[in-house]
C-alpha cells in the first residue's frame, strides 16, 4: 500500500511512501526539496560524493509520475542544490527530466537554494495557489490555512520494543502541511526541533514513510515528544 | 656514531648507572649490540621490563658520541619515537629527560602531538630536535608537508612503542604505510619495535621490516620475570547462575583493596565499571580514595584520575581497557579482574600493571561473576601456566587507509604511481596488494573513481606527466590535513547536567533509546534523562533512584578462540572439575544426569518447551559476537521453515532461540548447515546497521565525507550529507565501487566474526548432538536468566524493527490512516512479537 488518502483543508489528498503528495481533485503531484546535483556541489568543495544522486532522485520522481499520471507537477523549491545545479545536470538526466515535463504543466517554486529559475522550461514562481491550497517553499510566519510547503525536511522517530525507528515524514497541524524532502541525499530535521516547532502547532500528526506504506501517528506517540516539556523557544527557520 | 663493538658503555653512562646501583638487563645489552650492527630489532618484553631505556639507549649513546666528536650537528632529527597514546609520549619524554640531564648530554628531546602549540610545531619542522616523540597521526601530518624530505633525510632510528596495540588495526595500517614512506626518504633509518608478549611475534617482525619480510629484523626477548601470583577469588556465598557485575564478591574485593597499597580494578565494559564503582563506594566505610576511569568520561576527568594515580593519591581505580596501555605506575601492587578475562594475552598485560618491575611478583585476582565465568577463569589460569597466548594474526590493510595515505603522499611532492605501488607493498599489511586494487584506490583519490564520469573538473590529483601525480591545489592539501587519521569517533552526544557540568559522552544510539524520565548510571552517579538539546543530552541527578542499567555495550570483549577451546575441553573432562567450587561442580554433575555434558568436538543442542514457547539452546562457546550473528541467521532460517521464531539471546558460551513451533530433531543439522553463510548473510549484511556504520568509517577515512569535528555540528549541518543515504545510492548504482569493497572487507574482518562462525559450522558438521528434554537443563539456566534482563542494541535488528513497528501501528490505529488523524486512538497495545538481537 504505497498511497494513503487523508483530508487536508477539507480536501482529499494522498501521501505517498515516496514522499510525494498527490492532490487528486486537481490532478496534481507535489514534491519538495529534490536538491538535485547535491553530489556535484559537494564535489566542487572537495568531497567527491557518488554522482548518482540526481539519477536516483529523478528515477523516484519518474516512478511517481508513471504511477499517478498527474496533469501538473509542482516542485516546492530547493529543486536544485544551488543555482548552477541545472547546468551541471548531465545529458541523460536532463533528457529524462524533459521527458517528464513534456505534456504537463510544470511549476518550479523558488527555494532558498535555487532562487533563480533553471533553464529547463516550466513556470517559475514564488508561490502558487491551486484549488483551496497555497503552495510555497517555506511555511509563512503568519496564519496560513491550506498551506503546503517543504524546506524543513521533517523526520520523526518512534520507539518500538525498545528500538528506535526514524524516517522522513509529512507533518501537519491541520492548517499547514509540510512535505518530506524527496532528494536522495537530503537528510532530515526532527519534528521537535525548535525550527519546526516555530511553524507547526503543538498538536500535529506525522505520516512516517515506512518501507512500503505510510504510517500516521500523533505527536504524542513520537520519540522525543516533550513528555517533560522542555521550554520551546521560537527560532527563525534554519537554512537547510 | 658510537663505535665500540661491545656492550662496554662509555664512562658517563657507566657512572650514571652505577650511581643508581643499576646494571643493564641482558635484553637491554642485546639492544645495544643490535644497534652496533645497524640491525632492525623487535623487543618483546613484559610491561615494566625497562623497555623505554632499552629502546632509547642506543640513540643516546650514538648522540653522546656525536657530541663528543663535536660535529655540533644538533639540528638533525636523529630518532623518532611513535606511540599510540599522547599521554605516553609525554610520559616517555619525562622519563628520558632525567638521564639526559643527569648525564649532562647535549641532546634536545621534544614531543609533538595534536596538543603542541602552532609556533612550536612550525619551529620543529624548521629546526627539529634530535629526539622527537610523537603519534602515528602526527607522523602522517609531517610526511604530508613539502619539506618532509629535508626533515627526515638524516633520520637514523624510528622507535615504535606498544607495537602489539597497533599491528592489525587501521592506525597500524596507516603507520606501516607512513614508515614505508619514511624509509624512502631516509634509507638508512633503523627500525625498533617495542611490544608486549604476543602470540604472533613473526607477524610483528614482518610488520617491522622495511621489506615486509621479517628475517631482517633481530628478535630480542626479555625474561619473563618472576611468575605472577594469580588466583581466583572464591566468594564464600554461592556463585550466581548469571549476571556480569560480580556484586556478590565485592565485599571481598574491598577487603583486598584495604590490604593493598594501590589497586587497579579492571572490568570488561563501561556498564560494569559504573556498577562496580558505585557498589564499592557503598562498601567504602573507610572512605578510601577510589576513582573511576573509562572511555566515556570527559577527557579532563580522565586526565585528573591519571594524575592522581601517578601522584600516589589513589588507593584504587576502577577501569576499562582505557587503562590497558602504557603509562607506568610502579606503585600498583594489586590487579583485580572483575568478570572473566575473555583472552589470555589481555589478562597478562593487565596483570603486568601490578608490580611493574621484572624483579617483583605481581599480585592478581580474578573475580568470576557467574558459573560459566568460573570455568573461563580456570581455563585462563591453565593457559597462563602453559605459556599459551591468544590473539588473531593481523589481516591485510584496508583500501580506505591506503586512499588516505596516497593523498598524503601527493600533498608532499609529485609521486609516480609505479614507484608508489612498489613502496606501499613494502608495508606488511599491503605486501600482497594487487595492482588493480592500488589503481582503483588511486583513481578514487584522483576524482572519485566512479564509472559515471563528470568529476574531472573537481579532481584532487593533477597528472603532471608520465604517471606523476600531485595534489591539485593547496585547498586539497588543507582538507587532507584537517581529516587525517583513522580513528572515527562513534557518533556521540555529550551528557550534561541541567545545572551545567559536562559529565562525558555516550553513543548517540543509547540516548536515542531513552525516554524522558529514564534513569541510568553515568560517571558514577544515577542520572535522569530529561531532553536532547542540539547534540547534548540533558540529565539531572536522580538521588536515591534505582537506575535502569546502562545498556550501552561499549567495550564488550569477545571470548578468544583459544580460551573458548580450553573451556570446552575442561567442561568435557570431569577429572578437571576438582578445582572448581562445590556448587559449580554440583551444577555440572546435575547436567550430566539431566542432559549431557558435550565432548569438545560436539555441539550440544537442547530442545525443550517452557511457558508455551519452544526453546532451542546451542552450546557453541564461540563468544557473543559469533552467537549474535548465528542468532540472526538462524532466526531467518527458522522463519522460512515456518517455526515462527520469537527471539534469541546470545552469551559468550550459549545461544538460545525461542519460537512458536519447535524444531524437529531431524531438522537441526539442516538449520546449522554451513550454507547459511551464503545468501542469507549477503542480504542481512547489506541491510544491516553494521554495514552502514562501517561504510561511514570507511568513507571518513578514505576522504569521501568530512570528519565531524566536535563543536562544528551546528554550522556544518547545511553541508554534511548523511552517510547512510550515500551508502544506499552507491550500493544501487555502483555496487563494486572500491569503497564498497573496502566496506565489505572491513565488516567481514572486524565486526561480524564471520570466519570464526564459518569455522565453527564446519567443525560441528556431523557432530551435533540433539537432546529433547522435558524441562530446562541446568546448563541452560544462565542463558534463560539473561532473557528480558539484558537489552542489547545489536546488529541486524533493522528489519525486525520494521516488522514490529508495523505491528504496533496496525494495533494502535486499527486501520491505516482513516482521517486527518489528530483523533487517532492512543497506542495501547504492545507488539505481539518481541525480538531481541
Amino acid at each position: 500500500m504505497s498511497r494513503t488518502p487523508f483530508y487536508f483543508h477539507e480536501t482529499e489528498v494522498v501521501s505517498c511512501v515516496s514522499g510525494a503528495l498527490v492532490l487528486p481533485t486537481l490532478g496534481a503531484l507535489v514534491v519538495a526539496d529534490l536538491h538535485l546535483e547535491k553530489g556535484s556541489r559537494s564535489a566542487r568543495r572537495g568531497w567527491l560524493l557518488p554522482p548518482y544522486d540526481s539519477r536516483a532522485t529523478l528515477a523516484a520522481l519518474a516512478d511517481a509520475i508513471d504511477r499517478h499520471a498527474p496533469r501538473r507537477v509542482v516542485c516546492l523549491g530547493d529543486s536544485f542544490d544551488d543555482n548552477d545545479g541545472g547546468s551541471r545536470l548531465n545529458d541523460t538526466e536532463a533528457v529524462r527530466l524533459r521527458a517528464m515535463m513534456a505534456g504537463r504543466e510544470w511549476t518550479w517554486i523558488a527555494g532558498n537554494h535555487d532562487p533563480l529559475p533553471p533553464a529547463l522550461g516550466g513556470a517559475c514562481v514564488e508561490e502558487l495557489t491551486i484549488g483551496p491550497f497555497v503552495l510555497r517553499h517555506a511555511a509563512s510566519p503568519g496564519p496560513a490555512a491550506g498551506e503546503i510547503s517543504g524546506h524543513y525536511h521533517p523526520k520523526a522517530a518512534v520507539v518500538v520494543a525498545g528500538r528506535r525507528f526514524s524516517a522522513r515524514c509529512f507533518v501537519s497541524d491541520g492548517r499547514r502541511l509540510i512535505l518530506p524532502a524527496f532528494g536522495a541525499y537530503t537528510g532530515g530535521l526532527d519534528v521537535f526541533s525548535p525550527a519546526l516547532s516555530a511553524v507547526i502547532g503543538r498538536d500535529f500528526t506525522v505520516r512516517l514513510l515506512g518501507r512500503a506504506q505510510v504510517h500516521a501517528l500523533p505527536a504524542r506517540r513520537l520519540h522525543g515528544s516533550p513528555a517533560s516539556a522542555p521550554p520551546r523557544t521560537a527560532a527563525p527557520p534554519a537554512r537547510l | 656514531m658510537y663505535s665500540g663493538m661491545s656492550t662496554e658503555l662509555p664512562g658517563r653512562f657507566r657512572t650514571w648507572l652505577s650511581a643508581r646501583d643499576w646494571r643493564l638487563y641482558p635484553h637491554q645489552q642485546a639492544m645495544v649490540v643490535a644497534a652496533q650492527r645497524d640491525a632492525h630489532v623487535l623487543l618483546v618484553a613484559p610491561t615494566g621490563g625497562g623497555k623505554t631505556l632499552a629502546g632509547f639507549l642506543p640513540s643516546l649513546l650514538d648522540l653522546a658520541d656525536d657530541a663528543a666528536g663535536a660535529c655540533g650537528d644538533d639540528d638533525r632529527l636523529h630518532t623518532l619515537y611513535i606511540s599510540p597514546l599522547k599521554a605516553l609520549t609525554v610520559d616517555v619524554h619525562r622519563n628520558l629527560e632525567r638521564p639526559i640531564a643527569e648525564m649532562d648530554l647535549a641532546i634536545r628531546a621534544e614531543t609533538r602531538t595534536g596538543d603542541t602549540p602552532q609556533a612550536k610545531r612550525r619551529r620543529q619542522r624548521a629546526r627539529p630536535p634530535q629526539l622527537l616523540m610523537t603519534t602515528p597521526e602526527s607522523l602522517a601530518l609531517l610526511l604530508s608537508y613539502a619539506d618532509a624530505g629535508r626533515m627526515f633525510a638524516r633520520l637514523r632510528c624510528v622507535i615504535i612503542d606498544e607495537l602489539h596495540a597497533l599491528v592489525g588495526t587501521k592506525r597500524g595500517d596507516l603507520l606501516a604505510l607512513g614508515l614505508a614512506r619514511l624509509q624512502t626518504l631516509a634509507p638508512r633509518c633503523r627500525r625498533v619495535g617495542l611490544s608486549a608478549t604476543v602470540a604472533y611475534p613473526d607477524e610483528l617482525r614482518a610488520w617491522l621490516s622495511p621489506l615486509a619480510a621479517g628475517d631482517d629484523v633481530v628478535f630480542v626477548r626479555a625474561g619473563d620475570g618472576p611468575p605472577a601470583d594469580i588466583s581466583i577469588l572464591n566468594a564464600s556465598n554461592r556463585i550466581p547462575w548469571s549476571g556480569h557485575m560480580a556484586v556478590h564478591a565485592l565485599p571481598l574485593v574491598y577487603e583486598r583493596i584495604c590490604e593493598a597499597a594501590t589497586t587497579i580494578v579492571f572490568v570488561n565494559t563501561r556498564a560494569q565499571a559504573e556498577i562496580v564503582f558505585q557498589q564499592l563506594w557503598r562498601l567504602n566505610d573507610l572512605n578510601l580514595p577510589i576513582a573511576l576511569h573509562h572511555g566515556s568520561l570527559a577527557v579532563e576527568q580522565r586526565r585528573k584520575v591519571e594524575a592522581a594515580m601517578a601522584g600516589g593519591r589513589l588507593r584504587a581505580v576502577v577501569a576499562t581497557s582505557s587503562l590497558d596501555l602504557g603509562v607506568d605506575w610502579a606503585a600498583v601492587d594489586l590487579v583485580v579482574q572483575i568478570g572473566a578475562p575473555k583472552g589470555v594475552s589481555r589478562l597478562i598485560q593487565r596483570i603486568g600493571r601490578a608490580g611493574h618491575r621484572l624483579d617483583r611478583t605481581s599480585q592478581a585476582v580474578m573475580v568470576p561473576a557467574n558459573r560459566f565465568e568460573h570455568l573461563e577463569c580456570m581455563a585462563a589460569l591453565e593457559a597462563i601456566a602453559a605459556g599459551e597466548l591468544d590473539g588473531d594474526p593481523p589481516a591485510p590493510g584496508g583500501l580506505e587507509v591506503l586512499a588516505q595515505h596516497l593523498l598524503g603522499c601527493a600533498c608532499s611532492a609529485p609521486v609516480s604511481a609505479a614507484a608508489l605501488y612498489d613502496e606501499v607493498r613494502r608495508a606488511a599489511p599491503y605486501a600482497q596488494l594487487p595492482r588493480s586494487d592500488f589503481d582503483d584506490t588511486l583513481r578514487f583519490v584522483e576524482c572519485g573513481g566512479y564509472a559515471l564520469g563528470g568529476y574531472e573538473r573537481y579532481r584532487r590529483l593533477t597528472r603532471i606527466d608520465e604517471g606523476l601525480y600531485r595534489a591539485a591545489s593547496p585547498r586539497v592539501a588543507r582538507l587532507y590535513r584537517m581529516n587525517i587519521g583513522t580513528i572515527v569517533e562513534a557518533v556521540t552526544m555529550k551528557v550534561r547536567l541541567k545545572s551545567g557540568r559536562i559529565l562525558g559522552e555516550v553513543e548517540e544510539y543509547f540516548i536515542q533509546g531513552l525516554q524522558p524520565g529514564d534513569t541510568f548510571v553515568f560517571s558514577g552517579e544515577v542520572v535522569r534523562f530529561e531532553a536532547i538539546r542540539e547534540t547534548t543530552a540533558i540529565v539531572t541527578r536522580a538521588t536515591g533512584a534505582e537506575a535502569k542499567i546502562p545498556a550501552y555495550a561499549g567495550g564488550r570483549l569477545p571470548l578468544s578462540t583459544s580460551l573458548a577451546h580450553r573451556v570446552r575441553t575442561m567442561l568435557a573432562d570431569p577429572s578437571r572439575w576438582e578445582g572448581l567450587p562445590e556448587d559449580v561442580q554440583e551444577w555440572l554433575r546435575l547436567q550430566q544426569v539431566r542432559s549431557l555434558v558435550p565432548d569438545p568436538g560436539q555441539l550440544l543442542v537442547e530442545i525443550f518447551a517452557r511457558g508455551g514457547k519452544a526453546f532451542m539452546v546451542a552450546y557453541s562457546f564461540e563468544g557473543r559476537n559469533v552467537h549474535q550473528t548465528l542468532g540472526v541467521l538462524l532466526t531467518r532460517r527458522m522463519e522460512r521453515a515456518g517455526l515462527a521464531p520469537l527471539g534469541f539471546v546470545a552469551t559468550d558460551y550459549v545461544l538460545a532461540v525461542w519460537s512458536v513451533r519447535p524444531a524437529k530433531e531431524s531438522d537441526i543439522a539442516d538449520l546449522f548447515a554451513e550454507d547459511m553463510l551464503g545468501d542469507d548473510l549477503e542480504d542481512w549484511m547489506s541491510e544491516s546497521s553494521v554495514m552502514k556504520r562501517t561504510f561511514r568509517n570507511v568513507a571518513v577515512i578514505a576522504g569521501l565525507i568530512e570528519r565531524r569535528h566536535p563543536g562544528q555540528e551546528k554550522s556544518r549541518r547545511q553541508v554534511t550529507v548523511n552517510s547512510d543515504l550515500i551508502y544506499n545510492v552507491l550500493r544501487r548504482y555502483e555496487p563494486m565501487h572500491v569503497l564498497l569493497r573496502a566496506t565489505r572487507a572491513d565488516a567481514a574482518r572486524g565486526l561480524a566474526d564471520l570466519g570464526r562462525l564459518a569455522q565453527m559450522l564446519r567443525r560441528v558438521r556431523g557432530c551435533i548432538v540433539v537432546r529433547r528434554l522435558p524441562r530446562v537443563s541446568p546448563l541452560a539456566v544462565p542463558v534463560l536468566l539473561e532473557i528480558g534482563k539484558e537489552s542489547v542494541f545489536g546488529a541486524g535488528v533493522d528489519e525486525l524493527l520494521d516488522v514490529a513497528a508495523r505491528d504496533l501501528i496496525a494495533e494502535a490505529t486499527g486501520a491505516h490512516d482513516a482521517d486527518d488523524g489528530d483523533a487517532l486512538p492512543e497506542a495501547r497495545a504492545k507488539p505481539r512479537r518481541r525480538y531481541r538481537a
